[in-house]
């Protein structure tokens, strides 16, 4: 028995039909054709399935599909602005922080539920932060200094 | 989809009362607040739910009510939550303490109070300062409420005080008396998101003069279950928390623990490791205490 879920998906309405144990993180890849939300551990761990859940960030492989119900979900694709990039983007591309990309995604959105509650946070705080989201290429010193350049970047805009 | 033939159903209820009645109606249906334990279990097949009861629309386990006389915090409540919530942050530090440590951001953002006592681990970092500073749970059950001592709730690993049946629907502090204050820490090997080896939590209450007048003293991940120590509370009290009142404390925290051997550390290790935290949760606490 599949049931009809009806949620906000990157600030529009959507509608889905999941299984009542299928998790958030495979509604979004198979029922909704959303495959920039990767899946790592499955487990909670690695934070590679990161999406906001009315604005908080969480794993959604640690997420039923049918809790999304009249909530909102923003996920990798709802970050950019149409085609412009948000400031976290332009910043991973600007100091390479990534290489094989698959905890990208993740790291991305977790830093965007960070600045959207702490728009000038220290390094450690961001490392503290991000301490869920596990990337095996870059060893980390590079994400963290894009998420501080976006940080900077995003508060010289708004001044 | 996890188990292909899947029957296991997904059900909201909007009250208590209909959450009884659900999970009435569904013998073996299991209760989904955070999901960070539960569905980490579903999905290695060590739990098979005929339901999963999801109480985050139950308006009492999201809520966290504070009043003249203590806080009443939802069992469904996130960490995130709790841990900003400022009258807890003033009253409970150590509660905070411990809740702060559980897993990553993204698990800060879903695991509850509820969750980390029903899930039973001798090892609950939220747990020991639930105890130290005296909390009891409610519990709702079809034949009406019932109240038990947070120390009393986790009775072996995995294992509670709940019938079938029954919930838990939220966790009530007592407010801190006059220079009471509590702490809590536990030792991993690394500095992020990992299970306790062992862990103290401390509450004490001093006199205007700064004579310790009550003490709690609770250890964890040394035995079956987290442990109240009543003789290293006795210890403290009386004294002014002196090196000789703290190394007493330690000793019968190390007595009463009863640790296993297992990856994270040897019973002796722990014994050792509950003591020495005995002493410096204790100092963390007296010097909160003396600020209010």
């Amino acid at each position: 028995m599949k049931l009809h879920i009806d949620t906000t998906l990157n600030q529009e309405p959507a509608e889905f039909l999941c299984a009542p144990d299928e998790t958030l993180l495979s509604a979004l890849r198979n029922e909704l054709g959303l495959t920039g939300t990767k899946e790592g551990c499955g487990t909670g761990d690695c934070g590679a399935c990161s999406v906001l859940l009315d604005g908080r960030v969480v794993a959604s492989c640690l997420v039923l599909a049918a809790e999304v119900q009249g909530r909102s979900v923003t996920t990798i694709e709802g970050i950019a602005s149409g085609t412009t990039l948000h400031p976290l983007q332009t910043a991973f591309l600007k100091e390479a922080a990534l290489q094989c990309g698959v905890c990208t995604p993740g790291f991305i959105v977790a830093a965007k539920a960070l600045l959207d509650v702490n728009p000038d946070p220290t390094e450690e705080q961001v490392r503290y932060w991000l301490a869920g989201n596990l990337c095996r290429c870059t060893g980390y010193d590079k994400i963290v200094r894009a998420v501080l350049d976006a940080a900077a970047d995003m508060r010289s805009t708004r001044a | 989809m996890l188990h292909g033939m899947t029957t296991t159903r997904y059900e909201a209820p909007g009250t208590v009362a209909d959450a009884l009645s659900v999970m009435a109606a569904h013998p073996g249906a299991m209760i989904l607040a955070g999901g960070t334990d539960l569905l980490v279990q579903y999905q290695a097949g060590l739990r098979t739910p005929s339901a999963f009861v999801d109480v985050k629309r139950i308006p009492e386990l999201m809520a966290i009510e504070a009043d003249a006389s203590g806080v009443t915090i939802g069992a469904a409540v996130a960490a995130a939550d709790i841990c900003a919530h400022p009258v807890i942050r003033a009253w409970w530090p150590g509660l905070v303490d411990g809740v702060q440590l559980i897993g990553s951001t993204q698990i800060q953002g879903r695991g509850s109070l509820g969750g980390n006592l029903c899930n039973g681990s001798p090892a609950a970092d939220a747990t020991g300062a639930l105890i130290a500073s005296g909390a009891v749970a409610h519990i709702a059950a079809p034949s009406g409420v019932r109240t038990v001592p947070v120390e009393q709730f986790v009775l072996a690993p995995g294992k509670t005080a709940l019938a079938p049946g029954e919930l838990l629907v939220s966790v009530r502090l007592p407010k801190p008396a006059a220079h009471t204050a509590d702490a809590y820490q536990r030792l991993i090997p690394r500095t992020e998101m990992d299970i306790a080896v062992a862990s103290v939590a401390v509450s004490i209450t001093l006199d205007p003069s700064g004579l310790c007048t009550a003490a709690r003293v609770v250890i964890g991940a040394v035995a079956p279950t987290l442990l109240l120590v009543p003789e290293a509370g006795a210890a403290l009290a009386g004294t002014t928390l002196d090196a000789a009142a703290l190394e007493r404390a330690a000793l019968a925290a190390s007595a009463a623990a009863r640790p296993i051997d297992d990856k994270r550390g040897t019973a002796a290790y722990r014994t050792t490791v509950v003591g020495v935290l005995t002493k410096r949760v204790a100092a963390i606490a007296l010097s909160r205490a003396k600020e209010r």
